[in-house]
């Protein structure tokens, strides 16, 4: 069946189909959030979520307004410390980290700290909060973002957030635990990972009704298109309404 | 050891470990001794010009609002900040014009509600100094080594990022494994304030849900600050003594202050009150408007009860405890 949906529900439905069963995932705010619990929700009941302030194995009820919410520790199988989250990301626990950024380039590196001069900055962000902690140490980053050309840049003001750094080898020359990464990369116009190669983004798949040319437009850098890419699933009638249920408000997936 | 390279961020918060240690022996007592005192007093006692500060919680999660509203009332000024994951108490400790320096690890944004406009107002025209970058797992892991007792703990995060280049950590060469690590250097504040659902009259202080990194910054700082929704009998922390997180020896006020949190949450008792968030954020947009919000809800109280009748009194704690608690509210009456 045909069906209309948001752009925000794509999201958060084509990174949830990325989580598997079975395997633990550290969430940041927003989208991470929703997506993580839809995962649950649908094809893996026992993803073992993880939030940064201690939130262990939750049964998350409804959408946590902050990674510290009590609701990330609802039905938990441990409310803990930040210490003990972070040394089992460090220890090579996490399976996927889960995060949103300002602004990311052709490595996956990521900025959420300064726009302009970081001594007098133009537009001063948050901060790495947990995000340094997550790209460093969990296997497999995964990062939700808007396209456009300011998002998707040649250079970044700030490197906050670790990617491949400069390019293969990078993370382990610098002492980056061995094997982790950006993983996957999700955007309103498809789904990109890294080139083995040279550890640039290349696209996965595109949305439906995205062109290729789209996706090249709305990037400063290039990006690497293989000869086959793949359609991403909409999401189903049933995706979108478990999505209601867990944010019955509308506060990310929308009214 | 050899050094790799390190960050040019400003060391905040650091001491020889001999020099804290002859500091810890000479003044904090380890007599059981009761503590309690006002909102008022304690600030007076325990927080000074200049101080590096630290709050504990996490973001909007319980935190000790009582006294981030009373170090404005009693117009403390050039504080050093730890923004340890700081939102809604660092906004209004730098609206109240308290603070001229932080260490960031998240600061200046409130997650999902967006960006602090009074927070950003500050940093953006240099009111307010960003001394150094780090993580919320670097500074965590700074007040783990001051607790230890130790110079630095050792981490494999930040490395190879600008949030290195700008934070006080160092990276060497580990001896045993050969591969570069990254030291963190212990960090003690000056004070360090809490909130917690109970706490007995001597600073035995336990804390339900998570502890996020109240652990170890409660045994980093010189002087702390425990507000609680209730000081219980030394006998009811005994009966439990599993569920105290920080002891009394670390402890130099407790504060009575049912409610203390709001408008953040207080796990398994109060939601955040996220219309009076909202109206910070809304009324905190201009100078005017912060002005406005001190003058009403701050410098225009006499006290925390006083301020909690202004942002609704019981009708509006009672709801969020209901929020809180999951307890569908009362149907329409006939």
């Amino acid at each position: 069946m045909a069906t209309t949906y948001t752009e925000t529900e794509l999201l958060a439905c084509v990174a949830s189909h990325m989580l598997a069963d079975n395997k633990s995932v550290f969430v940041g705010t927003g989208l991470p959030m929703i997506a993580a619990m839809l995962a649950q929700r649908t094809h893996a009941p026992n993803l073992l979520l993880i939030f940064e302030a201690g939130g262990v194995g939750p049964q998350v009820p409804v959408l946590p307004i902050s990674v510290g919410d009590s609701r990330t520790f609802h039905r938990a199988v441990v409310a803990s410390t930040m210490h003990d989250v972070m040394s089992a990301l460090q220890s090579g626990y996490v399976d996927y980290g889960f995060l949103g950024a300002a602004a990311i380039d052709a490595y996956g590196n990521i900025n959420t700290t300064v726009i302009g001069d970081w001594a007098r900055p133009r537009v001063r962000l948050p901060g790495s909060g947990g995000a340094n902690d997550i790209g460093s140490l969990c296997w497999q980053t995964i990062l939700i973002l808007r396209q456009d050309r300011k998002k998707f840049v040649e250079r970044l003001p700030f490197i906050t957030t670790p990617g491949y750094l400069y390019g293969p080898g990078a993370r382990e020359a610098e002492g980056l635990p061995a094997g982790g990464g950006p993983y996957r990369v999700i955007t309103q116009l498809g789904v990109y990972g890294f080139d083995e190669e040279t550890k640039r983004m290349a696209l996965v798949a595109r949305h439906p009704g995205v062109t290729v040319t789209e996706i090249q437009s709305n990037s400063e850098f290039e990006i690497i298109i293989p000869a086959q890419v793949a359609q991403t699933e909409p999401p189903t009638g049933s995706e979108q309404r478990i999505l209601r249920e867990i944010d019955p408000t509308g506060l990310v997936v929308g009214r | 050891m050899e050094i790799l390279d390190e960050g040019a961020g400003e060391l905040v918060g650091w001491r020889d470990p001999d020099e804290n240690r002859e500091w810890v022996r000479a003044n904090k007592s380890r007599a059981l001794k009761d503590k309690r005192m006002t909102v008022s007093d304690a600030v007076r006692r325990f927080v000074r010009d200049g101080d590096y500060v630290a709050i504990g919680g996490f973001g909007h999660v319980r935190v000790p609002m009582s006294l981030v509203y009373e170090v404005v009332r009693q117009r403390k000024r050039d504080l050093t900040v730890a923004g340890k994951t700081a939102v809604h108490d660092l906004d209004i400790l730098i609206g109240g014009g308290c603070v001229s320096r932080v260490e960031v690890a998240y600061s200046f944004g409130h997650e999902l509600r967006g960006l602090s406009p009074c927070g950003r107002r500050a940093v953006e025209s240099g009111r307010c100094k960003v001394v150094a970058e780090t993580s919320n797992a670097g500074y965590q892991w700074r007040f783990l080594a001051a607790a230890m007792g130790v110079p630095f703990v050792v981490s494999r995060n930040l490395l190879g990022t600008d949030t290195f280049k700008k934070s006080s950590a160092k990276k060497v060469r580990d001896p045993w494994s050969g591969k570069p690590v990254c030291l963190l250097p212990a960090c003690y504040p000056d004070v360090a304030m809490f909130h917690v659902p109970r706490c007995d009259a001597h600073g035995n202080a336990q804390i339900d849900g998570i502890i996020v990194e109240d652990f170890e910054l409660a045994r980093a700082a010189r002087r702390v600050i425990v507000t609680t929704e209730q000081v219980v009998s030394d006998d009811l922390i005994r009966r439990e003594p599993h569920r105290t997180v920080i002891p009394f020896y670390v402890v130099d006020a407790v504060c009575e202050v049912p409610w203390g949190a709001h408008p953040a949450q207080m796990p398994y008792e109060y939601y955040f009150d996220e219309e009076h968030i909202r109206l910070w954020l809304q009324m905190s947009a201009s100078e005017e408007g912060t002005e406005d919000y001190f003058s009403r809800y701050v410098l225009g109280v006499q006290d925390y009860e006083e301020y909690l009748e202004r942002v609704g009194g019981i009708r509006t704690l009672n709801r969020l405890r209901q929020i809180e608690q999951y307890r569908p509210p009362l149907p329409e009456q006939e």
